[in-house]
């Protein structure tokens, strides 16, 4: 095999730390000072190009490309702290990434992109993202984007993936249990929604970021608009999930001490 | 700056070329990088890289912080300098910028009766109240008739610094001319015989210690023709050069102080309007000044300032910002308003009196830790930006001559520039006007007076000495107030519980319990839960290092541990603190705050060094 065509599906949500609150907007419901928040690339699809990129260099002549369709001017900036991490190319399209959008019209707009790469060969494409999401998304968009491409072999919770030589791999899907169900699959095409996987998140290597940002930022710039919308769905109420918080500081507390609190607390609902 | 030395083999380090280094992406960096970036994509006159050839100019600036918007200082600014690099600027395109529409400097009353007030302004209180008739008085506040023209910023624009560097950020990031690596901190410069020959990034995959781990990741060296050091007060590198190359004459980095602010959502039925200025001085201790900004849709930024000549070795800017937030004047606005952000961070005040060689081979100093705060007017964004842009306009001359970045060239490039800048002639004006508060609070305003109104030409006081020496002992402090011999036994008590001695002796004082709402009065640590968003990420060093723990053993006051903005420093075994990487928010209180000086330098044994993580949040 001369290498796998590797595209990652991945966008930006709110920096998990931030305090978020739903308000109603014009174009639907949105987050309060949505605009101010600060973003990190979704943590799933970062996995993903994490994986991804440790997956590529297992693999002479494999590429990494990022679809990412989100704010030009957030995702720019989002970026800078991604490129420095695993080399890879990006597309961009200038969009909507909130959560509420439909996603089939997010999947159509990125589906349509993937078609679009220079020199796409799907004896060699594995289409890659987040099982879940950071964002309000419904995690749906990866599996849309698969169909519209016509792929059928999906998988959905994978922690890991093993390339053999003669193209095919094992995939370890997570199943109920906590267990993993183990597949083999002839080989590409097909889609991959990673769930943790068992990769650290690398460390920052200036070198990789300038070499990334060289094609990273003229994708920035001549990124396409690609508008989306509600799909003509109507939110009759919106509200973040509640939450609780009771800090407390302990030194030194037992493992089992704390476990057994959680419990409890847990118990408390 | 001490050095470590060891044994061990040197690691392999990558390295790597570019043209320009820049360290730390504030706002003189932004002005640096806008004025550059835009000359640089010019298409028509193309800058070749030396150190790429074939290649466009390569231009990067490395920041500590996790992201380029996560500085901390709710600021009213003339915005001049700003104004002048970005002509067509539009406040409403930049998240909580407004023009200023009001201001209004109030003296605030002590209605606790628990600060420590002098005679004389007892007696100036007493007379306020007296003839209140007369006065614009009301919730124990009276308004000033009368700011001094040099106070105002009746025609400036109220930030967050936060939402300005992302909006800056942008600006620059889109002409794709430079790079800006967040959560990448430099460690220290690479110097060569004097010269600056570029910069080491922090190693990764190792202890709190420093020594490496499994994922050891030695720090890159990034070789520059050029390196840009506007890492602010508390920065590593730019301390590292005032260590190495000395500072010129007597100059010194003597006055400090640390802004605390929260930043509020005010209640829907607030009267205050977007582009109100408060401006605050007398409570909760005459030392300790503070303000109120209200950017667009009912959100506010509210702080104070306790700076290095506020003697009290208790000083605990998060208490005295709660007791601030409910002083009757304020509270009226403020008694339904919620957190949203929370920060805090250190302002150089030496003014000029703490510039550094401003260039030298190879390398330039801009922004606050090039001395360019005005400490008169109480402005130090605007001049930081304007001292970048002017950076950026020598460094453009020189690139369109072909001439290397000698100190020679420098000079003449930009040193020049800098010298005959506004910022300069201000500057000087201010360079003696906070002399005063040497000699007290009043002395410190009459001296502000006369050398604002004289154009610096009188003044009163005398230069500050090393801050260290600027501290009473508690005893002194709370003489009269807490008799000694309970001070020694809050001290035993705080000590056996493993916490600060600021709220035990501040509840003696007579400060009354803050009453936890969990909306806008919350615990230090929920604010920076809620707040600051405060996190570190792992495989780093500690940077804060107390270098000989025996000094610390033997340390009666711990002014560290009391000051810290983040409770990140605690009382420790036999009397060393601990650190905790994960709370700090890099302001730095604790690096000028530290008393127990090892050299004849004056060199404190604190050790602040280059590290990551701190706040997460871009509104401050």
């Amino acid at each position: 095999m001369s290498g796998l065509q590797i595209v990652v599906l991945g966008s930006i949500v709110p920096d998990p730390l931030q305090t978020l609150e739903p308000v109603a907007t014009p174009q639907g419901p949105g987050l309060k000072n949505e605009l101010m928040l600060p973003a990190v690339l979704d943590p799933w699809a970062a996995q993903a190009l994490y994986e991804s990129a440790a997956l590529a260099a297992k693999v002479p002549g494999s590429k990494v490309t990022l679809v990412s369709l989100a704010p030009k001017a957030k995702l720019q900036q989002v970026m800078m702290a991604v490129s420095q991490k695993v080399p890879f190319e990006l597309v961009a399209l200038d969009g909507p990434a909130g959560g509420f959008v439909d996603a089939h019209e997010t999947a159509a707009k990125l589906a349509a992109a993937v078609k679009a790469l220079p020199g796409l060969d799907r004896a060699r494409l594995l289409v890659c993202g987040g099982w879940e999401s950071g964002s309000r998304g419904s995690g749906t968009t990866l599996q849309m984007v698969g169909e519209l491409l016509e792929i059928r072999d999906q998988f959905q919770g994978v922690d890991q993936i093993a390339v053999k030589p003669d193209g095919s791999f094992d995939v370890l899907e997570r199943v109920e249990g906590g267990k993993h169900q183990v597949s083999i699959c002839k080989g590409p095409p097909a889609v991959l929604g990673w769930a943790t996987g068992n990769l650290p998140e690398p460390k920052n290597n200036p070198q990789v970021g300038m070499a990334n940002m060289r094609v990273v930022m003229p994708s920035l710039q001549k990124a396409a608009a690609a508008p989306v919308g509600l799909g003509g769905v109507e939110f009759v109420s919106v509200a973040v999930p509640k939450v609780q918080r009771q800090t407390r500081i302990v030194k030194d507390a037992p493992v089992d001490q704390i476990a057994r609190e959680i419990v409890e607390w847990i118990g408390q609902d | 700056m001490e050095t470590v030395s060891s044994s061990a083999p040197a690691p392999e380090r990558q390295s790597m070329a570019v043209d320009i280094a820049c360290v730390g992406f504030g706002p003189a960096m932004a002005g640096f990088l806008a004025v550059l970036a835009r000359r640089l994509s010019a298409p028509e006159k193309p800058i070749d890289s030396a150190a790429a050839p074939g290649m466009p100019l390569q231009v990067v600036c490395y920041e500590r912080a996790d992201d380029i918007g996560f500085g901390v200082s709710g600021v009213v600014t003339r915005a001049r300098g700003i104004r002048a690099v970005f002509t067509d600027l539009d406040p409403a395109q930049i998240p909580m910028a407004t023009p200023v529409t009001e201001e209004k400097t109030v003296y605030l009353l002590d209605p606790v009766g628990a600060s420590r007030r002098s005679a004389a302004l007892r007696a100036g209180e007493a007379a306020m109240r007296a003839f209140r008739f007369a006065l614009r008085f009301e919730h124990d506040a009276v308004e000033l008739p009368y700011t001094p023209d040099f106070l105002h910023k009746s025609d400036g624009l109220i930030l967050s610094i936060g939402q300005f560097m992302q909006w800056a950020g942008s600006q620059v990031l889109g002409t794709g001319a430079v790079q800006l690596w967040p959560s990448t901190p430099v460690a220290e410069a690479l110097l060569e015989e004097g010269k600056v020959a570029g910069v080491r990034l922090l190693d990764q995959g190792v202890d709190r210690q420093g020594k490496p781990e499994g994922a050891y990741l030695p720090g890159m060296d990034v070789r520059a023709a050029l390196t840009v050091v506007g890492d602010g007060p508390v920065g590593a590198v730019g301390r590292q050069l005032d260590a190495t190359l000395g500072m010129p004459g007597h100059n010194a980095r003597r006055e400090w102080a640390v802004g605390m602010k929260f930043v509020v959502d005010l209640p829907e039925d607030t009267p205050l309007r977007p582009g109100t200025v408060l401006h605050t001085l007398g409570f909760p201790e005459p030392e300790i000044f503070g303000f109120l900004y209200v950017h667009p849709d009912r959100v506010a930024s509210v702080g104070i300032f306790v700076p290095s000549w506020f003697e009290s070795p208790a000083r605990t800017t998060y208490r005295y910002l709660q007791h601030y937030l409910q002083h009757p004047y304020l509270w009226r606005f403020l008694k339904d308003a919620k957190l949203r952000s929370w920060g805090a961070k250190s302002i150089l005040e030496s003014g000029r009196r703490g510039e550094p060689f401003l260039a030298g081979h190879g390398y330039a100093r801009i922004g606050e830790s090039s001395g360019s705060t005005n400490i008169l007017t109480n402005s130090g964004v605007d001049e930081a930006f304007t001292t970048g842009a002017l950076l950026a306009e020598g460094v453009i001359a020189l690139l369109e001559a072909g001439k290397p970045f000698t100190k020679e060239n420098l000079d003449e490039a930009y040193v020049a520039r800098r010298r005959a800048s506004w910022v300069e002639a201000e500057g000087r004006v201010a360079e003696k006007a906070r002399d005063g508060f040497q000699k007290g609070v009043v002395t410190g305003l009459v001296g502000m007076a006369l050398a604002g109104m004289t154009r610096g030409k009188l003044a009163v006081g005398e230069e500050p000495g090393h801050p260290a020496d600027q501290l009473e002992s508690l005893e002194t402090y709370y003489a009269g107030k807490i008799p000694a011999a309970e001070i020694a036994r809050i001290r035993r008590d705080c000590q056996a519980r493993g916490v600060p001695l600021h709220d035990a002796l501040m509840d003696r004082a007579g400060w009354p319990a803050v009453p936890y709402d969990g909306k806008l009065l919350v615990t230090h640590q929920d604010a920076l839960l809620m707040g600051g968003k405060v996190q570190a990420p792992a495989g780093y060093a500690d940077h804060v290092v107390f270098v000989k723990p025996a000094v610390c053993e033997d340390c009666g006051q711990r002014v560290c541990v009391e000051i810290c903005s983040a409770e990140a420093i605690r009382p420790g075994d036999r009397g060393v603190p601990t650190f905790d990487r994960e709370k700090c928010v890099h302001c730095g209180a604790c690096l000028w705050s530290c008393t127990q000086k090892i050299d004849e330098k004056g060199t404190t044994n604190l050790s602040f060094r280059a590290g990551t993580g701190g706040l997460h949040s871009a509104e401050n």
